[in-house]
């Protein structure tokens, strides 16, 4: 009797605490998901953070599964339980979850919060928007890191010097997939930027890229997690290679690595959340409200504190800060400043959809002959 | 005349006996039950389930079955474009596919087979409302109550005798389509008098109100039907004989009849959003990849594809996974020869050592057991690498030069070493442990009948401890056929296996069959492999302890 008194009123207690402070109709805790890492914890410290003090009562719970996110919602689709709330991905699987119907449309003017000076997001977010489903953060992207000891009186200022064996000799390290050393390996071998696309949806086009990339291929290193290069670089493994530019950025002012920066021809590509479909309505109530809590101009301005990838939002350029640990200024690392930004390429998502299993199949024929 | 024994209650001691060992099988199953059951839940059924995708292939007939029934006739091996039927049951599948956005699923599918069908797919379903409109527009401007859900509902909606068999066909098409039942409660039938007169009109309309009522939970007599009604019910009054009919918007069909609006030529249409749709190759491919089971994945899984001429080689730049397959059993087998090589003495030590060495030999064997695979894998990075350990000695004492150092990683070699020391303790404890129940007394009664030492061992010991050898070997070599994560870290371009492509179809490219295909030819191979050891050497003859 007594058992059964307390443990009623601890019940009750429980329910209570539960739903005391939050909205009745969103459900307290959320799952969110993301890579883990630096990334992660930008995320929880720019955006996580502030909601969970915003909103007590709520708690969120982190899953580092974006690398398989796309696969795993889709299990979870068809086993018809879906235990995540918040998916952080990038922007090319973003698209194919939207084609799978696996992600909610979202309308950005409605949805999403307008900039501080009334820009509406769909046009503060601009040309990122690349898909229904897709709420942007960040712009990063894949560009070149050198060993500033190891090449040299003259560091290479362009990306064709990873083609340039006889100026540079050593290893390179390039990802172990077609996208972006395709690109590179044509704008290489004299294919002009807006032609490239074209060139590569010809059977001629993918052939002439990959013998340009068979020109290196016994100096090259395939990687597959955007850890490898900086580690090869900081092994003096390599003296040059490709990865994300967050890592790279990590690897020079945190570490403190005789590694120099090479952002001709950087890929932009963009990452960002999507909400899962078929959630319960108090769950999408909830995954939408953090959602436009999460990407306001501020919050996002707040994340670049924390990691050098841009903000999406046209209107956080200008807020963004210093680094909170180090205190250096953060804009001459963003991908977006204009300095660094002189010469970029926009990964073709539309293309790499078509082309991404034909291609695939080529490169690692290419690279097991 | 021999008497039947009894059991002490009467019964033939026989039929005692029998029920008697029943009981005890029955209670011996219910023990075991729980491991069955759990076995059965947590690993068959999900294995089973899997593997049985690489044969699935209903997606193309759910998401277009008209398209493919009306394809079924057309010569794919021609030059001929499908006739203007085709286009048209296209337009209403891909119409209703877009609205339940399903379309961009089969054009992922197709893409695997043909690439460019990803985006066909994607932009055909946003522009499949300008074709309606089409007809649409024309319809309205002639009657503003065409625009109206109500005249609709009332046209189409039973007066009395319904059209049982069209309701339960479209609650069928909607249902394949969602891949969710489609049975729910409708506050509507399709009007059998309609339906004989406009049979497409009321076909596509059906479709529609199951599809709002069941998906969508809203009442179709409070909506506005889809465009799509608009094109299949100018269609239907080109050959539609209203001379009888005094139903509702009896009078507006006659002047839309009159009025003779545009049926849109759908194959004009189509070539116009895309030219891709004006060309054979999205048509054969819909042909040829629309059974319900299909061969395909298992073709492609070796390097083979399905075209509408039979079935043909990859192009030869696309050749891969043969190679893959070929060079998985074939490292396999090599990094089992050097378990084999590696621990066959220290298991011997093991086994002869005094107690006191020997478990202390015995934990060194097993400390790599109880480190994480990821570190040893990384380990072997930091060791192999151009600039790593082993080099680096090997520069510091002159062996090599500075800039000859040596390749050992990124490589079929650093697989080999890598796996060979993560797999080497699955050789060494089953060796180990036969070793152990070999008595000493055998060599040394070999030697003391005038063996060499050699002879001893090799005629002695040697044979005792193949059953070791093999139940290691089987061990260490399915563990490896299977491998991922090493391989991936050091292999490098050439040490991957076969279960590397099995990741990226799994989680990158998506193409599960594929990934499916590829896993059950892995799974025949270790069972042909086993039935070959077992009838070579014999199953008997392997011994885990």
């Amino acid at each position: 009797m007594k058992l059964t008194k307390t443990l009623l009123a601890t019940t009750a207690l429980t329910l209570a605490s539960g739903t005391a402070f939050a909205d009745s109709h969103m459900a307290s805790d959320m799952t969110l998901v993301s890579w883990g890492g630096a990334y992660q914890n930008s995320q929880q410290k720019a955006y996580v953070e502030p909601y969970l003090e915003m909103n007590p009562g709520v708690t969120a719970v982190w899953d580092e599964s974006s690398a398989e996110a796309v696969a795993k919602l889709r299990a979870m689709n068809e086993a018809g339980s879906i235990t995540w709330d918040v998916v952080d991905v990038v922007a090319a699987d973003a698209i194919r979850l939207c084609d799978e119907g696996l992600a909610l449309e979202i309308d950005p003017d409605e949805d999403l919060a307008a900039a501080p000076d009334g820009t509406s997001a769909s046009d503060d977010f601009g040309d990122l928007l690349v898909s229904d489903c897709f709420i942007p953060q960040i712009v990063y992207s894949t560009t070149f890191g050198y060993r500033t000891d190891l090449v040299g009186d003259t560091p290479p200022t362009e990306v064709c010097a990873v083609f340039d064996t006889e100026t540079y000799p050593g290893k390179r390290s390039l990802e172990k997939r077609p996208i972006n050393n395709m690109e590179w390996a044509l704008l290489c071998d004299g294919v002009a930027k807006d032609d490239v696309y074209d060139v590569l949806a010809t059977d001629e086009g993918q052939q002439q890229a990959l013998d340009k990339l068979a020109t290196i291929k016994d100096d090259v290193i395939w990687w597959s997690a955007g850890a490898d290069t900086p580690q090869l670089l900081a092994d003096g493994e390599v003296i040059m290679g490709s990865t994300y530019n967050g890592r790279l950025f990590a690897a020079i002012e945190e570490q403190d690595q005789p590694i120099g920066m090479l952002w001709d021809a950087q890929v932009f590509d963009l990452d960002g959340w999507i909400i899962p479909a078929g959630l319960s309505p108090e769950r999408e109530a909830r995954a939408r409200d953090f959602i436009k809590f999460a990407t306001d101009t501020q919050r996002l301005a707040d994340q670049a504190k924390y990691i050098s990838y841009g903000p999406a939002r046209a209107s956080s350029a200008p807020l963004v800060g210093q680094h909170a640990d180090l205190g250096i200024d953060m804009a001459p690392h963003m991908p977006t400043d204009p300095d660094n930004a002189a010469n970029t390429f926009l990964y073709n998502y539309e293309f790499w959809a078509d082309y991404r299993d034909d291609i695939d199949a080529k490169f690692q024929a290419w690279l097991a002959q | 005349m021999a008497e039947v024994m009894q059991a002490a209650d009467g019964t033939p001691l026989k039929r005692s006996l029998a029920r008697a060992l029943r009981r005890q099988k029955l209670r011996a199953l219910a023990l075991i039950a729980p491991l069955l059951l759990f076995v059965l839940i947590t690993f068959i059924v999900p294995i089973a389930s899997m593997l049985f995708r690489s044969v699935e292939n209903d997606i193309v007939a759910n998401t277009l079955p008209y398209t493919v029934e009306a394809l079924a006739d057309w010569d794919a091996t021609g030059t001929d474009l499908p006739p203007e039927q085709v286009y048209e049951a296209m337009f209403y599948d891909m119409f209703l596919a877009s609205e339940a956005k399903r379309h961009t699923r089969l054009g992922t599918r197709l893409n695997y087979e043909t690439t460019g069908m990803s985006s066909l797919f994607r932009q055909s379903g946003r522009n499949m409302d300008d074709i309606a409109d089409l007809s649409y527009e024309p319809l309205e401007d002639l009657d503003d109550a065409w625009d109206d859900g109500e005249t609709w509902y009332a046209l189409f909606n039973t007066r009395g005798v319904s059209d049982a068999t069209l309701l339960n066909d479209q609650r069928t098409r909607v249902a394949r389509l969602s891949g969710t039942a489609a049975d729910a409660e409708i506050n509507f039938a399709p009007d059998a008098e309609v339906s004989a007169l406009l049979p497409l009109a009321a076909r596509e309309y059906t479709a529609w109100a199951v599809f709002v009522a069941t998906q969508n939970n809203r009442d179709p007599a409070e909506r506005d039907p889809w465009e799509s009604v608009a094109p299949a019910l100018v269609t239907d009054l080109q050959r539609a004989d209203l001379s009888g009919y005094v139903g509702p918007a009896a009078d507006m069909l006659r002047a839309a009849q009159q009025a003779d609006l545009p049926v849109p030529d759908f194959a004009q249409e189509f070539g116009a959003m895309d030219e891709d749709w004006a060309s054979l190759e999205p048509w054969q491919t819909i042909q040829t990849h629309s059974g319900t089971y299909t061969s395909g994945y298992f073709l492609n899984a070796i390097d083979a594809q399905k075209t509408p001429e039979g079935v043909a080689w990859q192009p030869e730049e696309k050749q891969i996974l043969l190679t893959l397959f070929g060079r998985t059993i074939w490292m396999s087998l090599l990094i089992t020869f050097s378990c084999i090589a590696l621990g066959y003495p220290i298991a011997w030590l093991l086994a002869n050592l005094p107690m006191r060495q020997a478990n202390v030999l015995l934990i060194l064997v097993l400390l790599p057991f109880w480190t994480s695979l990821l570190v040893r894998t990384s380990a072997w990075k930091v060791m192999l690498q151009q600039q790593g350990v082993i080099n680096d000695v090997l520069v510091w004492i002159g062996l090599v030069a500075d800039d000859g150092r040596l390749i050992m990683i990124n490589n079929q070699f650093g697989t080999i070493v890598a796996m060979t020391h993560i797999l080497l303790p699955f050789m060494i404890l089953p060796m180990y442990s036969v070793m152990q129940t070999i008595p000493p007394s055998y060599l040394r009664a070999a030697k003391s009948l005038g063996a060499t030492n050699w002879t001893a061992f090799w005629r002695v010991y040697f044979p005792q401890s193949v059953p070791g050898i093999g139940a290691g070997s089987i061990l260490v070599f399915i563990l490896s056929i299977g491998y991922y994560i090493t391989p991936e870290i050091v292999g490098g371009t050439k040490g991957v296996f076969i279960s590397n492509r099995i990741a990226f179809h799994i989680s990158s490219s998506l193409n599960w069959g594929l990934a499916a295909a590829l896993g059950t030819i892995l799974l025949a191979a270790v069972l042909v492999l086993y039935w070959a050891y077992d009838k070579i050497v014999g199953i008997d003859n392997v011994k885990l302890g």
